[in-house]
């Protein structure tokens, strides 16, 4: 059961990467780009996570994914920001 | 269930190779760099995924520092810019 479940969390996991890489591929801009790429990853990897912890079945194992999660998610929202800002200011020139 | 995980290392595998796509086109810095994010999460997502493949529990470790260096990367890119441009 808890196999199942677990197969199911890391499928759809792996879903959103593949959908925040093709959002990265085909939208117009670096914005929209933005958009479909850090949102997507974030929640993949999650659910990734999520599938992985009910695998091990070891809360050691399960605290350091979550905190490899919410370091991962402070790394990107961080990141996104700077980058959208950088575009910003090259687009009104200042 | 090992099958599943190395189907999904596969899977991140494709993800990554749209990234480096991006990479060659991308037109502007920025768009590079988006894909060096992605680079970043996909990289985390096959680490974990290989911790459990190979019972290596280091890989976590490893899985950790590359999300911490991740920040790191886009600070110093934003940086840079800064600095070329003023």
């Amino acid at each position: 059961m808890i196999n199942i479940l677990s197969s199911i969390l890391i499928l759809a996991g792996v879903f959103f990467y593949l959908a925040g890489s093709i959002g990265l591929l085909r939208l117009p801009d670096l914005y929209s780009r933005l958009h479909a790429l850090t949102k997507a990853d974030n929640l993949g990897l999650g659910l990734l996570m999520a599938g992985l912890a009910l695998h091990s079945q070891d809360l050691f194992t399960m605290l350091k994914l979550l905190l490899i999660w919410l370091a991962v998610l402070a790394a990107s929202a961080t990141s996104a920001h700077l980058i959208a800002r950088q575009a910003r200011r090259q687009e009104t020139g200042s | 269930m090992t099958e599943l995980l190395l189907l999904s290392a596969l899977g991140l595998m494709l993800s990554l190779f749209l990234g480096l796509l991006r990479v060659l086109h991308g037109p502007g810095a920025g768009d590079r760099m988006l894909a060096i994010q992605l680079i970043g999460t996909a990289g985390v997502g096959m680490l974990l995924l290989l911790s459990v493949l190979l019972n290596q529990p280091a890989l976590l470790d490893a899985a950790l520092l590359l999300a911490l260096l991740a920040a790191v990367t886009a600070a110093a890119f934003t940086g840079q810019q800064k600095t070329h441009h003023d």
